[in-house]
Formats: C-alpha cells, sequence, structure tokens
C-alpha cells in the first residue's frame, strides 16, 4: 500500500521539476528510477500505481523505468564487499561478520528524465 | 518536436517527505522537544507502553503524544486519561504517519498547549512493520517494539524497520515461560540486521525492563537539552 504514497511523492518530485521547466512546453518520456534491493519499495507495484495514477494527467504518456541496485555490505574486520544474504543473517561470508555497513541498496531515487519539448 | 532531452536530477524520490520531516525537526529543536517515533506490527504493546511509560516519565519530565491510527481514536483516549496533551491523526488509508501529518499534528498540539514546556513528544505510529520505516517525520530516534509472540525471524523478515531503529523493546517478555521462543535466535536476528541497535527487553505485565527504557528515555532527553 506504501506505493501510493511512494507514488504520491513522486508526481510531487515531478510537479516540482516541470515547474522550472515550464511544464506545458514539455513530454515527459520516461522517469528514469533507481531502486535499491534493501527498501520497501516493489518495483513492479511502484510502476502499476503510477500507471493508474498518471492517467488523464500531464505524466500520462510517461514511462517509469526502474534501475535495481543490489544490496551490497562491507565487512567490518576484513573490509570486503558483499552481497548480504537473509539466509544468510546478512553476516559477511568471509568472516561471519554483522552487517554493520551498508554500501548500496537503500536508493530511492529519480535518476533521470527523459522529455521532449512540444 | 525537438530532440529528446535527459536530465540528470538524482533526487530522492521521498525528498518531499524528507523536506517536511527537517522542517518538523527544526521545530521540535526550536521548541527543545524530543522526539521519539514509536514502531511496530499492530499488537506489540505501544499502546500500552505508552500508558506504563508516561505515567512515570510525568514525575520527571512533561510529554505529548500524537497517536496515529488508521480509522479510531480508541488509543489517544486511553492514553488522554493519563492527562497528558494528545493529538489523534487519524490516516485513512495510510498504513503510516508521513512528515505531512506530523506536521498537522505538531499545529493542533500548539493549540492545546505551548509545546516550549514540554520535554518530550512521543509519536505513536501505525502498526505496520514495513511502510513507517521509509517515511521519516523529523524524529530523533526510532523506537521499534517487537512482541515475542511474533516468532524469532521478525528482524530479518522486515529488515528495513529493524535497520532504522535507534532501540528494539523486545515486548512480552511475561509470555518466555509459556511460548516455544528462542530469545537468544531473536537476539541474533537483531544484531544480524542492526547490529548497533540498543535492545531491552521488557513486559508491561511484570513492568520488568522498564527501569532500563525509562533511563534511557532520560538519557536521551537530558543530552539533548544539554
Amino acid at each position: 500500500m506504501h506505493e501510493i504514497d511512494m507514488t504520491k511523492c513522486l508526481i510531487l518530485s515531478m510537479e516540482e521539476w516541470a515547474e522550472k521547466k515550464n511544464k506545458e512546453k514539455i513530454v515527459v518520456e520516461k522517469i528514469n528510477l533507481k531502486i535499491g534491493e534493501f527498501t520497501c519499495v516493489e518495483p513492479i507495484s511502484l510502476i502499476n500505481t503510477f500507471n493508474s495514477a498518471v492517467l488523464g494527467s500531464w505524466l500520462d504518456s510517461s514511462e517509469i523505468t526502474i534501475e535495481t541496485i543490489p544490496f551490497e555490505g562491507k565487512c567490518s574486520k576484513c573490509n570486503s564487499s558483499y552481497f548480504p544474504k537473509k539466509e544468510n543473517g546478512y553476516k559477511s561470508p568471509c568472516c561471519n561478520f554483522n552487517l554493520e555497513e551498508i554500501i548500496s541498496g537503500r536508493e530511492l531515487k529519480i535518476a533521470s528524465i527523459n522529455f521532449k519539448e512540444k | 518536436m525537438h530532440l529528446p532531452i535527459s536530465d540528470k536530477i538524482e533526487l530522492n524520490i521521498l525528498h518531499q517527505n524528507s523536506h517536511q520531516a527537517e522542517k518538523n525537526k527544526v521545530k521540535f529543536n526550536n521548541y527543545n522537544l524530543l522526539c521519539l517515533n514509536i514502531m511496530s506490527s499492530p499488537g506489540a504493546g505501544k499502546t500500552r507502553l505508552l500508558e506504563i511509560t508516561l505515567e512515570d516519565l510525568s514525575k520527571e519530565f512533561q510529554s505529548a503524544v500524537l497517536e496515529g491510527d488508521m480509522t479510531t481514536n480508541l488509543d489517544a483516549a486511553r492514553l488522554e486519561k493519563l492527562n497528558i496533551p494528545v493529538v489523534p491523526i487519524t490516516t485513512g488509508r495510510a498504513c503510516h504517519l508521513d512528515a505531512n501529518m506530523v506536521s498537522g499534528g505538531l499545529k493542533l498540539l500548539e493549540k492545546k498547549i505551548n509545546p516550549n514546556i514540554l520535554d518530550i513528544l512521543l509519536v505513536e505510529n501505525v502498526g505496520n512493520l514495513v511502510c513507517p520505516a521509509e517515511f521519516e517525520i523529523g524524529e530523533h530516534f526510532k523506537v521499534a517494539l517487537l512482541s515475542i509472540t511474533e516468532g524469532e525471524d521478525k528482524p530479518l523478515k522486515y529488515p528495513i524497520m529493524f535497520r532504522e531503529a535507534d532501540l528494539i523493546l523486545i515486548t512480552k517478555v511475561d509470555l518466555l515461560p509459556h511460548l516455544n521462543f528462542d530469545i537468544n535466535e531473536l537476539k541474533s536476528n537483531i544484531a544480524s540486521t542492526n547490529p548497533k541497535a540498543d535492545v531491552i527487553e521488557i513486559s508491561s505485565i511484570t513492568k520488568s525492563g522498564f527501569d532500563l527504557w525509562q533511563k534511557w528515555i532520560s538519557k536521551k532527553i537530558l543530552k539533548f537539552k544539554k
């Protein structure tokens, strides 16, 4: 259900961006997102919610693309990076240490916007 | 029509919420008011925790509560009996509080009381282990409750919530003798998800652990007010 609120935030951010571009004179083609694996967002749900929310609006013809950013941690004992797994309690496979530092995977970003001027 | 243009903006999707959360935090700081965001699944014991906590806390500190609830004011009504300022926030379809809702709640609180006289604002979030973890409200600390009846695996199943928490309260520990529950496994799962979190075991029935929880709050308030 939080994808609805995420979509609301996304649309508000798009409105804010478009105000600076003169909204009437542009057509947004793609909104390129970066979503980390270690977030509460389900990409498909976000896309579906967005598509329903923008029907009939100025973003109706726009498409969401999502680049999934892997969940990567750093072992605090030997400093090597690794991909934490739930099954392993997120521990580092090298030293069996608890996950202290997250390198990536918490991203919830609008990376870029592809648009055309009318 | 012109050629396509790509505008690289690298903007947080939730930046509108984060921006409002920052504004809330500035307000809390100006009021010298420590704000805790209390989160858990439904039924983990948030409201009961607040009832007991506020009874003791009000001997030393001035407190207020913002009470998030999807559909009712039942929890707010329970806390109002303690004669402290309580503002209910009914979220409707939303399964979490966001920064705008808390800003609205704070405005209502300002009509009830001058927040300058308060020491601590406890915000009881909507019962949910998923969404509240991603939506900042301007809090200084996040407190997550996990009752032992929920199972040892919850920190692994809902890692964002437990990763984000500054303090994890393991609740209903009086039930331990009656359940096939391994508290060490739970603690190990908490440490896996968030090795930096403080962890306190409490029971609202026997009141065990409440001394540690009250000390944790007092320490945070006194440090904040310095």
